[in-house]
């Protein structure tokens, strides 16, 4: 709070013994220090944690669990060895769960892109009938429980036999994002002046001249943004990875195979930590290239309360 | 998904398009709106086929006796029976499993926008390093829900955790606490003994500290679009820190904290994946969502899975329709 800064009061304060906003301004300059190493610590400790035990050796991570740093000499990174090879070399197999992740990612994100820009360049540009009444129906898609499409989901991919299918999980995905990325791009689009591409429509662009040379390299870091959240929460995704690709250990994600492993008492924590660290590296490095852009994109409406 | 489509303004939108402006004539209006149409129809098409069918194909399945057994050869209809329903409603743990989910839904929407906040509020003043402070406010949010349970579980483990070793050690507890399998605890304060429910409150807690950042996201948008004005004239006024939040800032906040609030409550309420990694619904931490997804595969009681399902979408409907219909309006004065 933007307490601490003296206030420029007209004229003589009267003296008083109990002064109250004094007492508070010098409380709130304290506890605002105390919130804010308190937040960072919480916050951060579980990831700090996760590095920790990923190097260090598991025998000394059982003999004393409440180390909070890690000696030089203690330092081992054989739990990335173990955690990304092979199940044939002795390993967990990881880099072919992230080779899973990555093909239903990137194809999210492509297919996504595909279908939302146009989209949301129609719901953000062209008078068309019913556009008002998608943005409610796609808001509406997101209040139901995602628990309640998997039972159908789970049954129809079962029946057509596309179950197991990375290709089915893909699809899957791409239709429950959909909406997210038509309303983020949407936002950005309406940003784009409308003069510039009628300036362009004049000089005899035609509509889709106009989407590919003024509306879209306009909005490039915008569809980049996008695309990194697709990524984002394709990557994240659990629920869905569970319920189709769990009987078959080649297929699964990256986060599906976290989280089966962890279940299994014959794998050491050390080397599930590892896998944690892997799985949640590309998350970070992705969020923090574009923190800002996305922030703003979600936040886009939120100003106006 | 997870993602947040925030749009509280749903009153409609500027219209503008290159063919708007008056007098053009009615063709390019009309050449408008088929491009718009064709633009929009892939992805009016997904979300029909992948969304809305399946929603409605649910309602069905929830009125037949159908076990994944005997799937390949059912077709789309039936014998219809209200079976499911009487079971799920006669069940007592279906009570139980609603109790359990409005409480995590209540406690956990709270604390996050209680949190969040605080937070919002605490780093609203410039200070050296405060955007790589709010960037790391929003990790819980953003990282792979696998992993970080998998961090709080190891962190909260009874025999190698670091939280029992260093609560028994440093907070003299008598012995090591299994947050996460453990129902209840007898506490005594000052002679008084009660229980409570330690696996449900340590799930709650962590629904707080991961979608915390969310409500502290949007919280911090809002305190940046509030004029200094208001409060440069309050300050002249004579007013303290605590009275400035409390009859300036507040009442700019509040209708954010009530969009936030619904939100949260319905991802909280719907939440599936938090709960399952941590407890896999044990403990007393069964909520529905992980209730539907064990009768489906566990059992293979697909009508059963698919009837909790439509009770939960239906008492959360009547929830968020009980609340726009009692306070929205007051929102819209405010």
């Amino acid at each position: 709070m933007a307490m601490t800064e003296v206030a420029k009061r007209p004229g003589p304060a009267p003296p008083r013994r109990f002064n109250r906003d004094a007492v508070e301004n010098r409380l709130f300059a304290v506890l605002r220090v105390l919130v804010i190493i308190a937040l960072l610590i919480v916050t951060l400790f579980p990831f700090y944690y996760m590095v920790l035990l990923s190097v260090r050796p598991l025998d000394r991570a059982l003999q004393d669990p409440g180390a909070l740093w890690v000696g030089l000499s203690e330092l081992d990174l054989g739990s990335y060895v173990s955690v990304l090879a092979a199940p044939d070399a002795g390993g967990q197999g990881f880099l072919q769960f992230m080779t899973n992740s990555v093909i239903v990612a990137l194809g999210t994100v492509v297919l996504t892109l595909l279908i939302a820009l146009p989209g949301a360049y129609a719901v953000s540009r062209l008078d068309f009938f019913g556009r008002r009444q998608i943005s409610v129906l796609f808001l509406a898609v997101y209040l139901f429980p995602a628990i309640l499409l998997a039972v159908p989901l789970f049954v129809f991919f079962t029946q057509i036999g596309l179950r197991g299918s990375l290709v089915g999980l893909l699809i899957v995905y791409v239709s429950q994002i959909l909406a997210v990325s038509i309303y983020m791009l949407r936002n950005y689009f309406d940003t784009v002046p409308v003069s510039l591409e009628q300036a362009a429509a004049l000089d005899g662009c035609s509509r889709l001249g106009v989407l590919r040379r003024i509306s879209l390299p306009l909005a490039m870091p915008a569809i980049m943004a996008n695309a990194l959240f697709v990524f984002m929460i394709a990557w994240n995704e659990f629920l869905f990875a569970l319920l189709f690709l769990v009987e078959d250990r080649d297929r699964w994600t990256v986060s599906l195979g976290l989280s089966q492993l962890a279940g299994s008492i014959e794998i050491p924590t050390t080397v599930l930590m590892a896998g944690s660290v892997i799985v949640t590296i590309p998350i970070i490095v992705i969020f923090f290239a574009s923190e800002k852009l996305l922030t703003e994109g979600l936040t886009a409406g939120a100003e106006k309360g | 998904m997870t993602a947040p489509p925030i749009d509280p303004t749903t009153q409609p939108r500027r219209v503008s398009g290159p063919g708007r402006e008056g007098g053009r004539g009615p063709t390019l209006a009309r050449a408008n709106a088929r491009a718009g149409l064709a633009l929009i129809s892939p992805t009016l098409i997904i979300v029909l086929v992948m969304v809305v069918l399946p929603i409605l194909w649910t309602v069905l399945l929830a009125f037949q006796q159908l076990r994944l057994l005997n799937l390949r050869s059912a077709g789309l209809f039936g014998n219809f029976t209200l079976d499911n329903f009487a079971d799920v409603f006669t069940s007592p743990d279906f009570w139980g499993t609603l109790g359990t989910t409005l409480v995590y839904a209540v406690l956990g929407t709270a604390s996050a926008i209680g949190i969040g906040l605080i937070a919002a509020l605490a780093l609203r003043r410039r200070f050296f390093g405060r955007n790589l402070v709010r960037a790391a406010m929003l990790l819980p949010y953003v990282a792979p829900i696998v992993a970080v349970t998998f961090a709080w579980s190891t962190m909260l483990n009874p025999q190698f955790g670091v939280a029992n070793y260093w609560g028994t050690r440093l907070l003299g507890w008598d012995e090591p606490i299994a947050f996460l399998s453990q129902r209840s605890s007898e506490v005594s304060i000052f002679g008084l003994t009660f229980g409570i429910p330690t696996a449900l409150l340590t799930v709650i807690a962590f629904e707080a500290w991961r979608s915390f950042p969310f409500a502290f996201l949007f919280l911090t948008a809002r305190l940046q679009a509030v004029p200094a004005t208001l409060e440069q004239a309050a300050r002249v006024d004579g007013a303290t820190p605590t009275q400035r939040f409390r009859y300036v800032l507040l009442p700019q906040l509040l209708p954010t904290i009530a969009v936030l609030s619904v939100l949260r409550f319905i991802w909280t309420f719907n939440s599936f994946d938090d709960i399952y990694l941590l407890t896999g619904g044990g403990a007393g931490t069964e909520v529905i969502s992980v209730s539907v997804f064990n009768t489906l595969t566990a059992r293979g009681d697909i009508g059963g899975a698919s009837a909790q399902a439509l009770v939960l979408a239906a008492i959360l409907a009547v929830l968020i329709g009980l609340y726009l219909w009692r306070f929205a309006p007051r929102e819209e004065q405010s």
